[in-house]
């Protein structure tokens, strides 16, 4: 099928993960961090949300580059 | 429940995720030609994309907190379903049976019942499993409307037919495509989102030897949290197999080993898994037959861990309950209307009649068991009350315990405003993709085994595809009616799922018979499937699980035999109408003549069929090498959790 699923995951939650980290950095001393025990887990999950969702891309965008020939 | 105030980055994550699956199907419906390409999708996609699908087309929204309430109730023991109840049935699909479905020119699972047999068994079978397909999204998409009703405060109906609308979209753009793209999307959605959730709860309760150990304490005195009347071993809610070669009466489940084996793993697991279209369907969608055997492989690797998001969240609110962290305790069963009873509260809390007279008014007002404490010290507030906090108290009273309200527990009590938002639209996306799931499966069945087959046959390929389309939103109508349905009407319900309980239980010997023995005819697979659909409707009306009363949980005409619980009379049952199945057909194919010839059933039934070459690279990478290697990480892991 024409669409690699792969460009999607990866955008997605790479957006995702962007979004928490910048979020999580702005509320670093917001109480509601006690819920989590303490830890700004919206910086660190999003952090790897966004290496997942980079990763995501490379293989994609790698895949893309090595299936169609050179102009 | 208390509801849940979700923040502005909660939304944007649950709309990003609304717009993505949206948009796959905007870009999927340039390439939707044929009827064949919506509803099929036959050889189209990648191994990897139709194995990560498989295996989440079945971890729905009902899978992951009813495995979570199995974890609390059960222990670790409910991993079971995993390891013994799916892993080898996936193993055995993509090594036997998958050439016969692929193989064949059959486009759904009932088709392959036409060609082997006759129109009759598939009749039978496209006709219960239509219907079944229906009344599962309807009563996944009630469950959803009604959480987000009670944790958000969203509008029931609203809450519906927003999420039945976005899942018509995206499947009626992109068919079976759509449906399996958002699968692997909820997959890591699901993955991603509750990993976290699972970690800091872990964390909390200070690690898994932490918790085996709080877990101990709870299985000598389980009725301490109000989960089981009976005592245990300590190793009860922590050992895998010890406690159920105990017998019924050593472990929560009340299942003896035999059940287990052979009611789960063999007879239930095979039935679902191999002949589910549902699931199947995913692996047939895929690139070539060897990306189609290699589908339920790559499906059972994620299947085997996942136990470790979905299972271990049940066992740790259990044990953070046990701890008492924070005044954490296991989810009462929610309170649906407040009016009555706390005019009920208050007119008692001012007449001042003695304690016991009181509890007993407040618990027939609420109409569930109440802790008598509470109770006690909740009238004494009552004046000092304002009525949100007084309703809050009545609710706190409530001792049963909700279940199903487990995860969402641990997802409240750890996530902040952002994880809080990746963790509900996770449980969101299962519910949508299961809706797409079950439409997908549905639109095909209908299509191909019903309106091609009896209604309309020999029409062109865009009439067909026309009526795909149609049913594809007449299929999101009738899920929506059965939500009602199931929220109006939830014994009903009950009823139409045990029948297709009795259906399902005998099916896999049917399957097995056609595939590999030759002999098997026509009239004995239809009588055969009847006889073992007859049975198990009489297994459940001649026996009962203790503590059920007679009725719609079995024994309305007789109790002949009583089980040490449901899952054991289930189990049980199954076994029943598998081995009446099997024989009845046997008998009955040795009886009467064969009607297909052996060309016919060439690439239908084993012994008629040449055998695949393995056309992999390398021998490492054949379905039955691996297939042999998962068994045995399966093994390692039931002696690790021993």
């Amino acid at each position: 099928m024409g669409l690699d699923i792969r460009y999607p995951i990866g955008l997605m939650f790479g957006t995702i993960g962007l979004v928490m980290v910048v979020y999580g950095f702005f509320t670093g001393s917001d109480p509601m961090y006690q819920r989590s025990l303490g830890i700004n887990v919206n910086v660190w999950w999003g952090a790897v949300l966004f290496v997942f969702g980079g990763l995501m891309l490379f293989f994609a965008r790698k895949t893309t580059r090595e299936t169609t020939p050179k102009a | 429940m208390q509801s849940v105030a979700l923040g502005g980055v909660d939304y944007f994550v649950l709309a990003l995720y609304v717009a993505f699956v949206i948009g796959i199907g905007w870009v999927l419906k340039a390439y939707m030609k044929t009827s064949s390409d919506f509803l099929t999708a036959r050889g189209s996609i990648p191994a990897w994309v139709t194995g990560l699908a498989f295996m989440s087309a079945n971890l729905g929204a009902l899978e992951l907190v009813g495995m979570a309430a199995s974890g609390a109730k059960y222990g670790i023991a409910t991993a079971h379903f995993y390891w013994v109840g799916a892993i080898p049935a996936m193993v055995f699909l993509a090594v036997f049976m998958m050439p016969f479905y692929y193989g064949s020119k059959a486009r759904s699972v009932p088709e392959y019942l036409k060609l082997r047999f006759d129109e009759r068994t598939r009749a039978l079978n496209s006709i219960t499993f239509a219907a079944m397909t229906v009344f599962a999204s309807g009563i996944s998409m009630n469950a959803l409307a009604k959480l987000l009703n009670q944790l958000l405060g969203w509008n029931y109906h609203m809450a519906l037919w927003v999420c039945s609308v976005v899942v018509l979209v995206y499947v009626l753009r992109g068919g079976l495509t759509s449906a399996i793209y958002t699968e692997v999307l909820q997959f890591f959605m699901i993955v991603l989102g509750f990993a976290p959730v699972v970690w800091l709860a872990l964390k909390d309760v200070g690690g898994w030897d932490r918790m085996n150990e709080t877990l101990a304490t709870v299985a000598t005195a389980p009725s301490k949290l109000g989960i089981n009347e009976r005592t245990f071993a300590p190793d009860a809610w922590s050992s895998a197999w010890k406690p159920l070669l105990g017998g019924p009466s050593a472990n929560p489940m009340g299942v003896d080993v035999f059940a287990m084996v052979f009611g789960l793993g063999f007879v239930l697991s095979f039935g679902y898994w191999c002949t589910n279209f549902l699931v199947v369907q995913r692996a047939m969608a895929a690139r070539n037959m060897s990306a189609a055997r290699r589908t339920p492989l790559i499906a059972a690797v994620p299947k085997m861990l996942i136990p470790a998001l979905v299972i271990l969240p049940g066992m740790l609110a259990v044990s953070l309950a046990s701890l008492g962290q924070d005044g954490y305790r296991l989810p009462p069963k929610p309170i649906k209307s407040y009016s009555g009873i706390v005019s009920v509260v208050k007119a008692t809390a001012a007449e001042s009649v003695d304690p016991q007279a009181a509890f007993a008014r407040v618990s027939a007002a609420v109409g569930m068991k109440l802790d008598e404490a509470k109770v006690a010290s909740l009238l004494h507030d009552v004046p000092t009350l304002a009525d949100d906090a007084l309703e809050y108290r009545i609710q706190d009273s409530v001792s049963e315990i909700d279940y199903d309200g487990v995860i969402l527990s641990l997802v409240k009590k750890y996530c902040p405003s952002g994880l809080l938002g990746l963790a509900l639209t996770a449980l969101l996306a299962s519910f949508m993709s299961g809706m797409a799931g079950n439409v997908t499966a549905f639109n095909t069945v209908w299509t191909y085994d019903l309106y091609q087959a009896y209604i309309a046959p020999k029409k062109r390929d865009e009439h067909y595809l026309w009526m795909a389309r149609a049913v594809t939103v007449v299929g999101i109508l009738l899920s929506i009616a059965c939500a009602y349905f199931a929220s109006n009407y939830s014994n009903a319900m009950d009823v139409v799922q045990l029948v297709f309980g009795f259906v399902n239980a005998p099916l896999f010997a049917t399957f097995v018979l056609g595939m590999f023995w030759a002999r098997a005819t026509a009239h004995g697979a239809f009588f055969g499937l009847l006889g073992g659909t007859a049975t198990s409707a009489l297994f459940h009306a001649f026996t009962l699980a203790a503590g059920n009363a007679p009725g719609i949980k079995g024994g309305y005409v007789g109790v002949l035999s009583t089980f040490p619980s449901e899952m054991a009379q289930n189990f049980w049952l199954a076994s029943f109408a598998f081995l009446v199945c099997f024989f009845l057909t046997v008998g009955i194919s040795l009886a009467t003549k064969r009607t297909k010839t052996d060309e016919e059933l060439k690439g239908l039934v084993y012994s008629m069929t040449p055998r695949l070459a393995d056309d992999e690279k390398h021998w490492i990478l054949r379905p039955a090498v691996l297939g042999v290697i998962l068994l045995g990480c399966c093994v390692v892991l039931n002696v690790i959790f021993w």
